[in-house]
């Protein structure tokens, strides 16, 4: 029974990673209707800036909110001087800009901080506490809880926001939107700034138990896609929750499923998305697009 | 007094001229229409009135020469345009489109009571309120969009074929709200449509477009007289 809740809850630690880079490709989704496939490598540059506040001496703590506001700015030039010039046209092509992104700042970082390990301290404390048996950390703990939180806060905004319903709307239809006034370019700046603020949380904490090198946010990404579909991409609740499923269940699957073991486990993220994507397309969470002619 | 007044406005779509000089004016409170063939240029002229085609002339509304704006702020100046194709805004609940327009509002208050109007003057859009706008049918999506237009408190709204595929009696039902809305709001019009006695039933005067250029303009009741133009221009 301890190696069960073991399992279960350093699945939700690894899914909140996962969680909290998903909730960034949903945020962009929601106010650009983009998938952004560059968010990993832009939460690993986050975390090289904080790295590097570090390094001046700057406090943990601060250096981290210093690097989630410096990548809401930088989000914010990147759909102004990037994005923005492929937004009109085919999203297919929008979407390859991104991954060209993707390895751009892999590169960069790669160039500027070298492809070595760096050590970059967790925002918790080290010690663990027992729970029902099982040793837990409290970086777990600490991470889980503000993945939750930054959850909450996403659902607060598009749901019950002025700013959220306008990223919505301008998502949906920007020349639409605009109609009612809305300042489409300025509200996508601000959909990618938050985006990427978040990835900079992302960033922060993952970087302590991966430590930091430029692809660090590699494997997480294809975890975050594969929670992304799974939970829906209209959902951030829905994003999190498929996030610490697959965290437990690839967890629970290298124990208890034999010929999976620790070697095939990130097989099992993709497995549910066959699952899902033949039972339920629109995601367990998501809502189904109708379209009437 | 003058709303709005375009002077020789012409517009392209890249290298290729839409409009060749169209002229017309929009009295305070008054409904004008714009009656044409397909290709004529009907569309094209409210495009470049909100700022979404590269326009040349003169586009005045209210004093301001608009002619090259954003649509945001052509908007934000108190210009409605309800798009062709209906323009709801697919993935959000006909409340949230109705907020939507109401985006450039701070008077909560009026929000809500306007909210209520809507719904008053489209009574289908109260039954579907939680509904997503890609759920709802033709005539209640096209609803939702003047719904959604007249939440701005515009002065003037751009109307672009409303009754296109929709049921006839579905299109009587929307232009017989459009027209009470009219009577009770004093907003001015600008009206595209190519099914004429539609838009004659709503609008006091017309101009006919040909190949982007004003070939005539005149009251309703001139235009609905002249039986040639009725069979050249508008079909029947």
């Amino acid at each position: 029974m301890g190696t069960f809740i073991q399992l279960v809850i350093d699945g939700l630690s690894a899914g909140s990673i996962y969680a909290a880079l998903a909730l960034a490709i949903v945020l962009v989704n929601q106010a650009t209707g983009l998938i952004n496939f560059a968010q990993g490598g832009m939460a690993v540059l986050a975390a090289y800036f904080a790295y590097t506040f570090l390094q001046w001496g700057v406090p943990l703590i601060l250096a981290i909110l210093l690097s989630v506001l410096v990548s809401f700015v930088l989000g914010a030039v990147i759909e102004r001087f990037l994005m923005r010039r492929f937004e009109r046209g085919d999203p297919d092509t929008a979407v390859v800009v991104t991954i060209g992104l993707l390895t751009l700042i892999t590169g960069l970082c790669g160039w500027i901080w070298s492809f070595n390990n760096l050590q970059f301290p967790s925002l918790f404390p080290v010690q663990t506490v027992n729970i029902l048996g099982a040793v837990v950390s409290i970086r777990s703990i600490g991470t889980t809880l503000v993945i939750v939180g930054i959850m909450l806060l996403l659902q607060l905004l598009f749901l019950g926001t002025k700013l959220g319903l306008a990223l919505r709307a301008v998502a949906v239809n920007p020349q639409s939107a605009s109609f009612s006034g809305l300042p489409v370019g300025r509200l996508l700046m601000v959909g990618w700034g938050l985006a990427a603020g978040l990835g900079a949380v992302a960033g922060a904490l993952i970087a302590p138990s991966l430590t930091l090198t430029p692809g660090m946010m590699d494997s997480a990404l294809v975890y975050a896609l594969a929670a992304v579909i799974l939970g829906g991409l209209s959902s951030p609740i829905g994003v999190v929750i498929a996030a610490w499923m697959i965290g437990v269940l690839e967890n629970l699957a290298a124990v208890y499923v034999p010929f999976i073991g620790y070697d095939l486990k990130i097989a099992v993220p993709f497995i549910l998305i066959f699952i899902v994507l033949i039972v339920r397309p629109q995601g367990l969470f998501g809502r189904k697009e109708v379209v009437r002619v | 007094m003058t709303l709005l007044e375009l002077t020789e406005v012409t517009a392209f779509y890249g290298p290729v001229q839409v409009l060749e000089g169209v002229s017309l004016s929009v009295p305070e409170g008054g409904a004008v229409g714009i009656l044409g063939a397909n290709g004529a240029g009907k569309t094209t002229t409210l495009r470049a009135i909100s700022g979404t085609v590269r326009a040349g002339g003169k586009i005045v509304f209210d004093g301001t020469d608009i002619r090259g704006m954003r649509p945001d702020k052509v908007a934000a100046l108190g210009i409605a345009h309800v798009p062709e194709g209906r323009g709801t805004l697919a993935g959000l609940t006909v409340r949230e489109n109705l907020k939507v327009g109401a985006y450039l509002r701070k008077d909560r208050k009026g929000i809500d009571a306007d909210i209520e109007y809507c719904l008053d003057l489209f009574p289908n859009l109260r039954e579907r309120i939680k509904s997503h706008g890609s759920a709802l049918s033709g005539g209640e999506q096209q609803m939702l969009a003047v719904a959604r237009a007249v939440m701005a408190k515009p002065r003037l709204m751009l109307l672009d074929e409303a009754s296109l595929g929709l049921a006839p009696s579905t299109a009587k039902n929307v232009y017989q709200a459009i027209g009470r809305l009219r009577k009770e709001s004093g907003i001015a019009m600008l009206v595209v449509e190519q099914n004429a006695n539609l838009a004659f039933t709503l609008v006091d005067t017309a101009t006919v477009l040909e190949t982007g250029r004003n070939a005539l303009t005149g009251t309703s009741a001139e235009l609905k007289g002249m039986d040639e133009i009725r069979r050249a221009y508008l079909g029947g």
